[in-house]
């Protein structure tokens, strides 16, 4: 005898949110079957394992049939195929949406592509997340990223509206998305101590404060009427920001001007710092290594070395000289204030925009 | 007279991309009613196009209105080829037709296609201007409103309470037409939608009109059902209980109870004295003369082709299952004589004192007699169509019309069976069925019809206006709560030996020791304890055989069947100390080498009868030791889980036997009364020789088929704590429900191997198979504790052998069969031509695997066969633990509230949440308005089926189609609740091999708005302007 047909429909659809993560996490259904058992489900309960296999198979056939309407959680709300309660909704959109964040540091700043696609079974081997839960949350990103590369407004609250997540999973998925349109370098082994929390962070910055977008709502809607502009104004830094920040070199090719930024921030920073001597040593390169990534940046290739050079330029040598995090913050706010002293500097406003991003990136990236 | 038909449509949704090349759809509609066809303009390239198309308006006769639907079917335009078809939705007219129902339909509804499934939706308005019809001659029926709840619907009170109509119509089933080997399954399936959705309208339409006839404006009860006789035909038949109901001024309702126990209250009558009181009210004057028995039930046997072969027997539970049958002719005969008298009230004129209720209100019912039960086998032959040749673009015919010259009609069929029933219920000392229904069950061209329903005494003031009622002493039998417990016939001439204790309520009159019905537990009725569900299943295996030959072995068949599912029934009820049965409902399917009995009902200790004696174990071959050792120990078990189960069950009746030997029994009646009155006063521990007597209970074991029994009846498992599973409406003894619920529908397939053959072992397997269905949602539901599973239905049926066996390592017998009805329809299931005639041909034949051994190697070995096991429930929560601690999915009522306050959010769901019940209620809410009937019924198909995830997919998709379906059509009727929804059929075929599957579901309920109490006090100002004093009777509650 066997059991040739076994379904259980409800009115109001019940779901097993152990099931869910299980089927999410892209275990088999006799995996999930043995994962339950061990979990102790049938404790208290007068059932067999085929019992917990029927439901188990049950539950996996509605989440399949809802994986559709995941896809577009905005459908979810409005089909009638499902009678979901409004915080089941919830909670199954932002469960399928979440993901693991060794996941997305392998993949972060890649071509959302066919080709990354294809090599997701290495990733797969290498973070020990099963190969399905792999392509699930792959194919996530891109379809985030397709919907909202094509949208005007605000990148966070764009992904909010159209996928229906909590504010911070739609932070994520915004920094998912900045990365992978600017290619951001990621992968290099030097970059490998650096979690996929610190670099949404500071791809939140950047969208924050150097994007079109981030010009606020009065110069934008002044911006993209006159110019009748068609880039994405969350998605890429603004180009005219990128070119002003070739001003800034004076810093570095203007020997006085070096020494006068040097002079003054050492004379405040003099005292408080064990590390003194070393900052001193160390300014002139230090300070020639984040001109010039202000510099390059009109290069795409050098935008996706950001971070890359973020690390070799600063943090690195930084690290050599055992800075604390409370080092590197005095010489950051010290470094970015001294500038406004001198008077022969004129770009103050570049300035402060682009020190205000890299100091905060900093100090998030400056750690083991 | 015609009437007005206006159709807007106004856009559409989430549909299906039909261009590929531009992933888009130029969609546009048509609407048809009749022989009109509008259509709207073309949207072109949108998923969701904006139509806001004019008001198409059809002016058509009401008697169109009534039995056609509307149908809307969208589809993609296409310049260089044909349109093709997005799918289509049925729209049924008749909620409009009635002034008192649903003003408009209007909302989003699903665009269904028949391979497909869903795609899309469409949002449609639909309005009726209806022209007032006084032609006494006239074809129509608008206005007779149509309720599938079994009891007074609330917000209703019944004035009058006409009696039974039934009609049926037949017709060709076109999936066997000749043109169906030309046609597309699509075509095909469409044109049985449509075909079934013109014969139920046609069907209503003609009740109706039995209605108006009657001089009723409603039909209570009313139950339609399908038989898919395959080449034979089809028949779509129905029965209900015609009433004249009038609806209820809000102000009147205050006293409305919330739950089902208590009906509104019919007519003005004074309170009945309620269970307190024992017995203050005088005992009817007629009560000397009143007999006694338990059940009557029959299987009669008549071919169709040959004379009547008149094997029939009545069956007393718990005696030899003996041909008792002229012992009870005569027993009757002469009770019948003596009573005759008793049969002259109005009731009893009627041809078919039948009423499709289950639930009554107060003082309706006086008392009730037992089950009655009828079968009989037919043999299905073609359905005589002499409308073949008509124009009409679909061939109904009224087999009533051509009855007078066919004498093998359906109609003459059920005709005998009703006259079997009515002459049970009169052997019975009965002048009515109430409970009652009808079924049937088909494999190959055998039929088996079978009804059944529960005789009772009525209150004949509900009957008839100005008809005589000479017996006025009806009037003071509005009994109190033991009223219906007593025997209606005589004492003296009993139909079968039982016996009779005064009722242990009033102490007047005499109960029976058990009592099984078919109604729901009366809302008066004094309960000890708590019921539960109890079921008994029995699987006999028979020949294989054709036509005649097997029609006979059927029909020897089932009194054994009855009588063993009796046995195991009174078995069960004994082992849970209860003495009576509710709900019961007894289901037998045909295989083509088996039989399936499955009886369900719910058990429960009624306080106004005896207490049920114990179950003793006896050996026949006593010298054994070790024998007897085996017996004792058994016999202790039985006992303990009678022990145990009291606890579970709560069962602490007040009587001891003390009272009932001190009881102020009159000398006069004692000592006629000496024997049954002795044995009621047994002491359920004591199993003495007394118990001899009562053959029910004893056990004797010297058999392989009593040891089966025994285990059977301890093999089943207890519910988990928590858990409460009932077939009612109701719970007995559970009072206190919250207003979550949840409906689901199970359906289980099995296999069953060639090596369980023998009665035991299928026995074993049924019975196996139904406790882990009940475990598996017992395991589901577990989050939900406390809960009571209620009106849990279960249907079983046994599908037919399948196409092609392939066999390798070759069994030595035929293999067993079981699948799911008539094996044309399943080897059909939309082949092009050659296939479809090559396995038309080949199907039935167990060797026709050999013709192809090769071709399917994939199968396994194993033969093919199959149960069906369908369930279909709605699940209560008590509030017993409200404030425990419970997992997410529970809805405390404090959750239910909070849940609606996000929905009125304005980013809240913009779908209306649609409850579905088979309860007649909606606990703890009141139902303020009856919107219609739903019935709808689907056909899927696919030749997919390992795409679609195999038949559990297959399946699983369909019927969350099919409850979207009916959730949308009740929330455009303004509807936010279907309530006595039940899936009628559900036939499931498939077909492995070719990657086929085909199933068709029939659903049927009442749309009804309904508000919840908390939402009454919530937002008193809108409500209260309204029903003044409904918050006030709410907060009582």
């Amino acid at each position: 005898m066997s059991v040739e047909l076994d379904v259980f429909v409800v009115n109001t659809t019940i779901m097993d949110e152990e099931v869910y993560q299980l089927w999410l996490d892209g275990y088999t259904v006799n995996d999930a079957v043995k994962v339950r058992m061990e979990g102790g489900v049938l404790e208290g309960c007068d059932a067999s394992a085929e019992v917990l296999h029927s439901d188990t198979m049950d539950q996996y056939r509605t989440f399949q049939m809802c994986e559709r309407l995941l896809h577009s959680p905005v459908k979810l709300a409005n089909q009638l195929l499902f009678q979901i309660p409004p915080h089941r909704q919830t909670m199954l959109i932002e469960r399928y949406y979440a993901f693991d964040s060794v996941f997305v540091r392998e993949v972060l700043g890649k071509k959302l592509s066919k080709g990354t696609k294809k090599d997701l079974d290495d990733v797969s081997a290498k973070t020990g997340v099963t190969l399905k839960s792999c392509r699930r949350q792959f194919d996530n990103f891109k379809r985030v990223f397709k919907v909202v590369e094509e949208l005007k407004g605000p990148l966070v609250e764009n992904i909010r509206k159209h996928f229906l997540l909590s504010d911070n999973l739609a932070r994520d998925y915004a920094a998912i998305v900045f990365f992978a349109n600017n290619r951001f370098e990621t992968g290099k082994k030097k970059l490998h101590y650096l979690t996929f929390q610190d670099f949404a962070f500071c791809a939140g910055q950047l969208i924050n404060n150097w994007t079109v977008g981030a010009l606020g709502e009065s110069l934008r809607s002044a911006f993209v009427f006159s110019d009748n502009m068609v880039e994405d104004m969350d998605v890429d830094l603004e180009k005219e920001f990128l070119q002003d920040l070739k001003e800034l070199k004076i810093l570095i090719t203007d020997r006085d001007l070096l020494d006068q930024h040097k002079s003054l921030v050492c004379t405040a920073l003099r005292g408080k710092t064990k590390a003194f001597n070393e900052m001193e040593a160390n300014f002139k390169n230090l300070s020639r290594g984040l001109v010039n990534i202000a510099a390059k940046l009109t290069n795409t290739k050098d935008v996706r070395d950001f971070f890359i050079d973020l690390v070799e330029k600063f943090i690195e040598p930084c690290r050599s000289d055992k800075w604390t995090a409370g080092d590197m913050r005095l010489y950051l706010t010290h470094y970015t204030n001294s500038a406004h002293v001198l008077d022969t500097f004129k770009h103050q406003v570049v300035w402060d925009r682009y020190m205000g991003v890299i100091k905060s990136c900093i100090l998030k990236m400056y750690h083991d | 007279m015609p009437g007005k038909l206006k159709a807007k449509i106004v856009a559409g949704r989430h549909l299906p991309v039909m261009d590929r090349a531009s992933d888009l759809t130029d969609a546009f509609v048509e609407v048809k009613f009749g022989n009109t066809t509008f259509k709207t303009d073309v949207y072109p390239k949108s998923l969701n196009p904006q139509w806001n198309s004019e008001w198409f308006k059809f002016e058509v006769d009401d008697e169109d209105l009534q039995d056609e639907p509307l149908q809307i079917t969208v589809l993609d335009h296409d310049t260089y080829s044909a349109n093709d078809a997005i799918g289509k939705v049925y729209i049924d007219i008749d909620p409009l037709l009635s002034c008192e129902a649903a003003t408009v339909i209007s909302g989003w509804l699903p665009i269904y296609d028949t391979i497909h499934g869903i795609r899309g939706e469409i949002n449609v308005v639909v309005k009726v201007d209806l022209f007032n019809d006084l032609n006494r001659f006239r074809q129509s029926s608008c206005g007779v409103k149509f309720f599938c709840t079994t009891s007074i619907p609330r917000c209703y009170r019944a004035a009058l309470v006409h009696g039974f109509v039934e009609e049926l119509v037949v017709n060709e089933d076109p999936e066997y037409q000749w043109i169906d080997r030309i046609r597309t399954p699509r075509a095909s399936n469409e044109a049985r939608q449509r075909l079934i959705s013109l014969m139920s309208g046609e069907l209503q339409r003609k009740i109706g009109l039995k209605v108006l006839e009657m001089g009723g404006n409603a039909v209570v009860g009313y139950l339609q059902c399908f038989d898919l006789e395959g080449e034979s035909g089809l028949v779509v038949r129905a029965i209900g209980t015609a009433c004249t109901l009038d609806k209820l001024i809000p102000g009147t309702e205050s006293k409305e109870p919330v739950f089902s126990e208590d009906p509104p209250h019919p007519l003005s009558v004074p309170p009945t004295p309620l269970r307190t009181l024992p017995s203050s009210s005088s005992p009817p004057p007629f009560s000397p003369s009143k007999p006694c028995s338990r059940q009557s039930s029959s299987s009669d046997t008549d071919l169709s082709l040959t004379p009547k072969m008149g094997m029939g027997s009545g069956i007393s539970v718990g005696k030899e299952a003996g041909p008792l049958k002229t012992l009870l002719r005569q027993q009757a005969q002469s009770a019948l004589e003596q009573r005759v008298h008793f049969f002259s009230d109005p009731v009893y004129f009627q041809e078919f004192p039948f009423f499709t209720l289950t639930c009554f209100p107060p003082g309706f019912l006086v008392h009730i007699g037992g089950v009655v039960s009828a079968r009989s086998v037919k043999l299905l032959d073609r359905i005589h169509n002499p409308a073949l040749g008509n124009t009409r673009s679909y061939k109904l015919l009224d087999w009533n019309s051509v009855a007078a010259d066919e004498p093998e009609t359906r109609d003459a069929w059920w005709e005998e069976i009703r006259q079997e029933i009515k002459s049970h219920a009169k052997a019975l000392g009965c002048h009515a069925v109430v409970g009652y229904s009808e079924s049937t069950t088909i494999c190959e061209e055998v039929c088996i019809l079978s009804a059944s329903g529960t005789a009772a005494m009525l209150n004949p003031r509900f009957m008839r206006e100005g008809s005589v009622c000479v017996y006025s002493r009806f009037d003071d039998a509005s009994p109190p709560s033991c009223g219906f417990c007593h025997i209606p016939y005589d004492e003296f001439n009993m139909p079968f030996p039982a016996q009779l204790t005064y009722c242990y309520h009033c102490r007047r009159q005499k109960v029976p020791d058990v009592l099984f019905t078919t109604i729901d537990l009366p809302a008066e009725a004094a309960v000890t304890g708590k019921g539960c569900l109890i079921q008994a299943r029995l699987c006999r295996t028979k020949k294989k055989a054709q036509g005649e030959v097997n029609a006979t072995a059927i029909s020897n068949l089932l009194p054994f069947m009855e009588y063993e599912l009796h046995t195991q029934l009174m078995n069960k009820l004994k082992l849970r100390c209860m003495n009576a049965l509710f709900g019961l409902r007894i289901q037998i399917s045909v295989g083509e080498n088996m039989l399936l009995g499955l009886a369900s009902a719910t058990g429960v200790y009624l306080s106004a009868l005896p207490a049920p004696g114990g179950i003793q174990i006896t050996g026949k071959t006593p010298s054994d030791l070790s024998y007897d050792q085996h017996i004792s120990t058994m016999q202790k078990r039985i006992n303990d889980t009678i022990a145990m189960n009291k606890e579970l069950y709560n069962i602490h009746p007040l009587e001891c036997i003390e009272e009932v030997v001190g009881s102020p029994i009159p000398d006069r009646q004692r000592s006629r009364l000496f024997r049954s009155t002795s044995e009621s006063s047994d002491e359920l521990s004591e199993l003495d020789l007394s118990h001899g007597k009562k053959d029910a209970f004893v056990l004797e074991i010297d058999d392989t088929d009593a040891v089966e029994d025994i285990q059977s009846l301890l093999t089943d498992a207890p519910m988990p704590a928590g858990f409460y599973s009932c077939n009612t409406e109701v719970m007995p003894g559970i009072y206190n429900w919250t207003s979550g619920l949840q409906m689901f529908t199970s359906v289980r397939v099995y296999r069953l191997s060639n090596a369980n053959l023998t009665n035991q072992g299928l026995n074993k397997i049924f019975t196996d198979l139904c406790e882990n269905l009940l475990k598996s949602l017992y395991f589901k539901l577990r989050s939900m504790i406390p809960c009571c599973l209620c009106h849990l239905n279960f249907t079983v049926a046994v599908p037919e052998e399948e196409l092609i066996q392939v066999r390798r390592h070759t069994p030595k017998h035929t293999s067993p069969i079981l699948y799911i009805f008539p094996k044309n329809i399943l080897v059909r299931s939309g082949e092009n031509e050659e296939q479809l005639q090559f396995s038309m041909e080949l199907c039935g034949e167990s060797t026709s695997s050999n013709n192809q051994p090769t071709a399917k190697p994939s199968v396994s070995s194993v033969d093919y066969g199959s149960f069906a096991d369908r369930c279909s429930t709605w699940l209560e929560l008590l509030r017993l633990k409200a404030h425990t601690i419970r997992r997410g999915s529970v809805k405390t009522k404090v959750r239910s509230r909070s849940l609606r306050s996000t929905r009125s959010l304005p980013c809240g769901a913009p779908v209306t949440v649609v409850k579905m019940t088979p309860l007649s209620f909606l606990p703890r809410t009141r139902i303020v308005k009856y919107l219609g009937i739903i019935n709808m019924f689907f056909i899927r198909e696919t030749t997919s089926l390992r795409e679609e995830g195999g038949v559990s997919g297959f399946l699983h998709s369909f019927i969350a189609e099919v409850f979207a379906m009916v959730r949308a059509h009740v929330a455009a009727l303004g509807g936010n609740a279907v309530v006595s929804y039940s899936m009628k059929e559900c036939v499931f075929m498939e077909n492995p091999n070719k990657n086929q599957a085909q199933c068709l579901i029939n659903v049927s309920g009442d749309a009804v708005i309904f508000v919840r109490e908390s939402d009454q006090e919530a937002i008193p100002p809108l409500i209260m302007s309204g029903q003044p004093s409904t918050t006030g009777a709410d907060g009582t509650t």
